[in-house]
């Protein structure tokens, strides 16, 4: 008897004493790199979205579901992460469609130009947040760089082992609490740098998007046929990276053979009332408030033509929850207003 | 697949997991395939030189016992007959056959060395000859990887031979046994060097499974990853900085290096060592120690005496003795004696001998030119304290400070300090630049930058440092503890909860301080590759 | 016997070898010993001792040296 206690007592004082320095060290994405947060607030949401976004940072800094649901009665969600690669946006859809069928996905194509994995620091932020299934396996095995390992994921604790040296009060504040981030994805900026010279993209050797890329399209387009959702591609209108002609020829061909609506928002600056001098916070790269707020303007507009999305703002459970996003959005605003002030 | 890769981790882990549950005269057969498994991953076609070696030295070994079976039973069946020359007669012989033999394998063995390991450098050296003879051709260099831990299996291999050969064992009849001899994998990386005699039989033995001794085994093997992972790799970027950046770093740079590179060799290669004799022990194998202590000898013959003991006692025994003791030596001395004077004739087989260890010693350790030089550095430095031993002898016996703490500490600063001196042919590898960067250090008056910051400047933080001295600090204290007997005896003495918080402790120590993972590279253990 | 005892003392002037029979488990000879050892044997008793006599067993004790060199004699 003295024996099991030992030994439950050693497995138990083992196992806990990891998991709390896991939760230490592990990054929190609260107060520096709040984009490592994304994925992971998806899951709990109330998960009955018309419209999901997946993407890279094309998506979760440029378009704004508070605007779609204020103005449309359209209720979404922007799955988007920093360097958010294709094969990570499909997996990151399969993973959605276990806890919903949205009717429409929009997918920002951008991420057509990798062909091969990337950096570790970007595949972290978009993976650690997903919860574990077999599509978030199978997104880690297509993500990794040569040096990384799988046991790395499933451990995070290997993988931070040596942050020990640069925690902060952060990591004690937020071990097993993280602040929210995003208003449903979209992450807020609302100051002002405008775009000055833009440097041309430099020439490629070949601008074919790379096989793997092209299957993952693929795969995503089957996945959305079978579970009868609209896929949309949509390019926002970033100055940069530089989207090339040859890419959007390529884009607008794949759109065409299989059906799909594409909006490319660099050729709508006209019609959504885009101003590059006002509408960026880093010269072009990403939309601020004001930018995103115009793009998903427009956004709803063609979502509730061509989708024929309903306006659902007389459902009440779901006008009351809004109502409180709504606020804190609002709030949000202020707060990052006045701090631009000082 | 490194000892410090998950993949390893594994790999073992599930090999005492099934070591322990399979019938235990099935150990040795598991042990085997685990091995060449072990190997089949590193390089698939290097199991051909493996294999070659392999069955070389066991077909050799089998003959040369039988020669002498057949020798010994022929004596004794005409016992009567033959004269007591006849029998000496056949028993030179038949020795010369099983020395025919043994050198026929010999040569197969170290041949198959030579050829992978030594071809492009001499081709380089010819090269250099032509060069120097103005010609303009060149040999093309050889692509070709050197297969892992060759040096080691072979030298294991030939030592058995020797044995055998000599009588001190008897040949192995199951050739796949001999194979596991050969390749057991936990030191093939790196060694130890294993003797048949000594390793045989209890890697064939079953082994039913000890509690205390595969914790133990367990406890070393962390031990190896703490020495590896939280001090050794971690230094090992400030070593690199410094000895590949030649134009920037010198001076009082090349000290730091130096000590750095002392530290970093030390804590791999024991480190490796230590994982190695772990993981023999958590099996129930018993493998002989590489490493006593060695940065506590008082001086480099004692260094050498303490520090990869087996290669040292593998030189001695199969190239030192046999070419100071065999009869032309002999003869040589005695001439020298008559002609030079007693005290030339004496040390002319020392002298020779030695020198051809370091020289075999050196280019063991690699095929150049400075592991040549570094080699015979080691023998110059062992032969002058030879020759001074008198003056100190005379020193000791005017001033009484052998006994003195500060005394001994001094000479095994000394010692230290030479060792590190030679390693700088190891670091630059390169002889010329090797001289200028040692130079330097006396040229180049930069000693501020031990105190000034600049050291933080070198690939290392303040909280590397804070680590490595810590790491140090621990090092040498249980060295101190060991002088007096084993720590993990001490250890397992105290309560569970004490014996708990120090395992587990260390366990995390290597879990946060290790410098592995993204961000490290992956270094290999220094020693892999010789 | 006696004459091994001064080729050993002469070596090594502060060891009892007449006793001790550790000479090799605690370092006291070291190879280059050995070696001398050997040299004087060959000169002074006319036996070779080949390489692979050299054991600890062998050169552990001046008796044990002494057995060896005996051994050989009658070889011869």
């Amino acid at each position: 008897m003295k024996k099991v206690w030992k030994w439950t007592g050693t497995v138990f004082i083992v196992l806990a004493s990891l998991y709390l320095l896991q939760r230490l060290l592990a990054p929190k994405y609260a107060a520096d790199v709040v984009e490592g947060a994304l994925i992971a607030e998806y899951y709990s949401e109330e998960k009955d979205h018309d419209v999901v976004f997946i993407g890279d940072c094309e998506v979760y800094e440029n378009f704004s579901p508070a605007v779609l649901w204020r103005d449309y009665g359209i209720n979404s969600y922007i799955r988007g992460s920093a360097q958010q690669l294709i094969w990570q946006s499909y997996y990151l859809l399969e993973d959605t469609l276990r806890y919903e069928k949205p009717d429409t996905v929009i997918f920002n194509v951008l991420s057509m130009q990798y062909n091969e994995p990337q950096r570790e620091a970007y595949n972290r932020m978009t993976l650690e947040g997903m919860r574990w299934s077999s599509s978030k396996a199978a997104s880690i095995l297509a993500s990794m760089t040569e040096e990384e390992h799988f046991l790395d994921y499933v451990f995070p604790l290997l993988r931070y082992h040596s942050r020990w040296s640069e925690l902060g009060a952060e990591d004690v504040k937020y071990m097993f609490h993280t602040p929210r981030i995003s208003h449903n994805g979209y992450y807020m900026r609302v100051d002002v740098k405008p775009a000055e010279n833009v440097p041309e993209g430099r020439i490629l050797a070949d601008y074919r998007f790379g096989d793997n890329a092209w299957e993952y399209l693929d795969r995503m387009t089957a996945l959305c046929r079978e579970n009868d959702i609209r896929l949309i591609l949509v390019k926002a209108p970033s100055l940069y990276p530089y989207w090339y002609d040859q890419w959007e020829e390529q884009i607008e061909d794949y759109a065409a053979a299989n059906d799909l609506l594409y909006i490319n928002f660099l050729e709508l600056t006209e019609e959504t009332g885009l101003d590059f001098s006002t509408d960026t916070y880093d010269g072009g790269l990403h939309l601020n408030l004001s930018g995103a707020e115009k793009i998903t303007e427009y956004l709803g507009g063609v979502l509730r033509r061509e989708a024929g999305l309903a306006d659902r703002r007389d459902e009440e459970g779901l006008a009351g929850v809004w109502e409180e996003k709504l606020a804190a959005y609002e709030q949000e605003k202020e707060r990052q207003y006045a701090e631009l002030q000082k | 697949m490194l000892f410090t890769s998950y993949a390893f981790l594994g790999f073992i882990a599930v090999l005492f997991l099934l070591y322990y549950l399979i019938p235990r005269r099935m150990q040795w057969g598991l042990l085997l395939i685990a091995s060449y498994l072990f190997y089949f991953i590193a390089g698939p076609s290097w199991l051909l030189y493996l294999l070659a070696t392999t069955m070389a030295t066991y077909l050799a070994a089998r003959r040369i016992e039988e020669v002498g079976v057949r020798q010994k039973a022929y004596i004794k069946a005409n016992r009567q007959q033959l004269s007591a020359e006849e029998k000496k007669a056949y028993k030179e012989k038949m020795k010369g056959r099983q020395r025919g033999w043994m050198l026929a394998c010999l040569l197969f063995d170290l041949g198959i060395l030579a050829v992978v390991k030594y071809t492009n450098f001499a081709i380089s050296n010819i090269n250099g000859l032509l060069r120097l003879t103005g010609s303009a051709s060149r040999l093309d260099f050889w692509d070709i990887a050197l297969p892992m831990g060759i040096s080691f299996y072979t030298f294991q291999a030939l030592g058995y031979l020797i044995d055998v050969y000599r009588g001190t064992v008897e040949a192995e009849k199951n050739p796949f046994r001999l194979a596991l001899f050969v390749s057991f994998f936990p030191q093939l990386i790196q060694g130890p060097i294993s003797r048949f005699g000594d390793l045989a039989r209890s890697l064939y033995e079953e082994h039913a499974f000890e509690a205390k001794r595969f914790c133990y085994g367990l406890q070393r093997i962390l031990w190896g990853y703490f020495k590896k992972l939280v001090i050794a790799d971690r230094i090992l970027v400030g070593v690199n900085t410094v000895i590949r950046d030649t134009e920037t770093y010198q001076g009082a740079y090349v000290f730091v290096g130096m000590l750095f590179y002392a530290l970093e060799l030390y804590a791999d290669f024991t480190g490796g060592i230590d994982i190695t004799i772990g993981i023999a022990q958590a099996l129930g194998i018993e493998v002989k120690e590489n490493f006593n202590r060695p940065y506590f000898s008082k001086s480099v013959k004692e260094y050498w005496r303490r520090w990869h003991i087996t290669m040292g006692t593998w030189f001695t025994d199969y190239i030192f003795y046999p070419i100071s003791v065999c009869k032309p030596m002999l003869k040589l001395s005695r001439a020298a004696r008559a002609r030079l004077g007693e005290n030339v004739g004496k040390r002319i087989p020392i002298y020779l001998s030695s020198f051809a260890v370091w020289l075999a010693t050196g280019i063991w350790h690699g095929a150049s030119w400075n592991f040549v030089v570094w080699g015979l550095g080691n023998w110059v430095v062992i032969m002058i304290s030879q020759e001074l031993e008198p003056l100190y002898a005379r020193f000791h016996r005017r001033f009484d400070v052998r006994g003195r703490g500060w005394y001994k500490l001094f000479q095994v600063l000394r010692t230290v300090f030479v060792m590190s001196c030679l390693r700088t042919f190891d670091c630059y590898r390169d002889v010329p630049l090797t001289f200028r960067m040692f130079g330097s250090m006396f040229t180049r008056w930069n000693w501020q930058i031990l105190w000034d910051g600049s050291l933080l400047g070198i690939g290392l933080s303040a909280v590397d440092y804070a680590v490595l001295l810590a790491g140090l600090i621990l090092l040498v204290a249980v060295s101190l503890l060991q002088r007096s007997g084993s720590v993990r005896d001490r250890i397992a003495a105290r309560p569970y909860p004490t014996r708990f918080l120090i395992w587990y402790g260390l366990f995390l120590v290597v879990l946060l301080a290790g410098a592995y993972g993204a961000g490290y590279d992956a270094s290999q253990f220094i020693y892999n590759q010789f | 016997m006696e004459e091994l005892l001064e080729i050993l003392s002469d070596l090594h002037p502060e060891v009892d070898f007449e006793t001790c029979d550790t000479l090799i488990d605690d370092k006291i000879l070291d190879s280059f010993d050995i070696v001398s050892i050997i040299a004087e044997i060959n000169d002074r008793f006319d036996v070779t001792v080949t390489a692979d006599k050299i054991t600890p067993q062998n050169f552990n004790s001046a008796e044990a040296l002494y057995t060896l060199i005996q051994e050989l004699e009658d070889e011869d």
